[in-house]
């Protein structure tokens, strides 16, 4: 289907905010070493950052999906 | 199934069925070809047995069926109805086996008269998608808790989408809003909203379906009440919420879907978060972030404070005890040593090659020598 955002690439919001849940419940915990907790802080706060942006800039896109002659879905971008 | 079974008696090579197989054979044909039907028809002799069940005739004209109703299926159609009262019911073909008798086994009872032509018709498909399954609650999925891609399954000159994509706009403007369009009302609707609902599982990313219309008078709900769509809302693969918006009239949609909403915008309010709770979820989560980190340092420098002091005094020890050792050791070396018995007073004489002189034979006459004494040397001659 054309013109359709990149699912892949990004994680959903849900599964980014549901490891950053793990992560702080990680660094809660009294088992993790040092080192390894520097490398859940960053991942922490690289989820962090990209959660608030995708929250923040975000903008409401409304598209029509029309089905072509051959069968193919495609994405046309409507004013709703 | 035909038998040749001559007219006096049968030959021994005559097939002779017994009745209970008749019987059995008989009840497989009518019983494995007959889905449930709705059948009209006036009641005779209803008979209320002890165990619950009904036991009557249907009749219409010269026709008639006898027909049973088990308990649990009796209880719920109320009081036994009167003689000669027209009801439909909805039955499966049967046949009981030990008397031979056909029969209706009947599992819902409605009088015509309390029964128009459309909530007939209603009635009928609401029972066969109940006895289907289609509204158990255990098919029931949840919203998921942050979506990112909806479809909504209504008219494209309708309100409905306006009213979607205000609330989420509002509320959650991080989602994408895909309008799959379909006639919701008059001729082709039902085949629309039919087609719309298998093109939503072919939308990869898919998170949720909203499937409704704006506010509309009853008869234009009916393509929500029929059967081929709510069969196609219950394959979506997604969560479905179906929104007809009308809050007194429950459509058979509403039924179906995992969730109901009143009007469209109500079914947007039940699908996304509210960003500001999400955002402050973040908050919660960054300090939570924060705050583990800088516990974990803690830990980590009290536990490296810890060490050192075990490592220090683990030194001191082990210097102590060299040190001891050596007081101990140079104790016993100034014992020992010839120093110490100079010091009391004697000497000890060397030639200058430093041999020490033991015998009066080592002293020759006018030969000089070195007295060894507590502090340092002497010269000294031999007489």
């Amino acid at each position: 289907m054309p013109n359709t955002e990149p699912t892949g690439s990004t994680p959903a919001l849900a599964d980014e905010l549901a490891r950053l849940e793990e992560i702080v419940r990680k660094l809660e915990a009294d088992d993790v070493e040092l080192d390894a907790a520097l490398l859940l802080f960053e991942e922490g706060i690289a989820r962090l950052r990209s959660a608030r942006e995708r929250l923040v800039a975000a903008e409401v896109k409304v598209q029509a999906v029309l089905e072509e002659a051959g069968g193919d879905l495609r994405l046309t971008d409507l004013d709703a | 199934m035909t038998l040749s079974l001559p007219l006096n008696t049968p030959s021994a090579s005559d097939q002779v069925w017994s009745v209970g197989r008749l019987n059995t054979a008989i009840k497989g044909l009518i019983e494995g070809n007959f889905p449930p039907i709705w059948v009209r028809g006036e009641v005779l002799q209803c008979k209320v047995w002890s165990s619950g069940h009904w036991y009557f005739t249907l009749r219409e004209g010269r026709s008639q069926v006898r027909c049973s109703m088990f308990r649990l299926n009796a209880s719920r159609a109320g009081k036994p109805p009167a003689d000669g009262t027209e009801v439909y019911v909805l039955a499966k073909p049967g046949l009981y086996e030990e008397k031979g008798e056909f029969q209706l086994i009947v599992s819902r009872m409605l009088p015509t008269s309390a029964v128009g032509q459309k909530q007939q018709e209603l009635e009928r498909v609401k029972a066969l998608l109940q006895q289907d399954g289609l509204f158990d609650p255990v098919r029931k999925r949840p919203v998921p808790p942050y979506v990112s891609t909806i479809a909504v399954v209504t008219s494209p000159d309708g309100a409905a989408l306006k009213d979607v994509a205000t609330v989420t706009r509002k509320r959650w403007p991080c989602a994408r809003i895909l309008l799959v369009g379909a006639r919701v009302q008059g001729e082709g609707a039902v085949e629309d909203l039919v087609r719309a609902l298998r093109l939503v599982n072919r939308i990869p990313g898919l998170d949720l379906c909203i499937v409704g219309r704006g506010g509309g008078a009853r008869h234009d709900l009916a393509a929500f009440n029929s059967e081929a769509v709510c069969r196609a809302l219950s394959n979506v693969r997604v969560p479905t919420i179906s929104a007809v918006g009308h809050e007194i009239d429950i459509s058979l949609t509403d039924l179906v879907a995992d969730h109901r909403a009143a009007t469209p915008s109500a079914a947007a309010e039940l699908a996304v978060a509210n960003r500001r709770d999400v955002l402050r979820l973040v908050d919660d989560l960054s300090v939570r972030l924060a705050s583990g980190l800088s516990g974990r340092t803690r830990l980590a420098a009290a536990r490296l404070a810890r060490s050192a002091d075990r490592l220090h005094a683990g030194m001191e020890w082990v210097l102590d005890s060299r040190r001891n050792l050596t007081d101990r050791l140079a104790a016993q070396l100034d014992a020992l040593s010839p120093l110490r018995v100079l010091g009391r007073g004697y000497a000890v004489p060397m030639d200058d090659a430093g041999r020490v002189l033991k015998q009066r034979a080592d002293f020759i006459k006018d030969a000089s020598f070195r007295l060894r004494i507590a502090d340092g040397d002497v010269r000294a001659r031999v007489e």
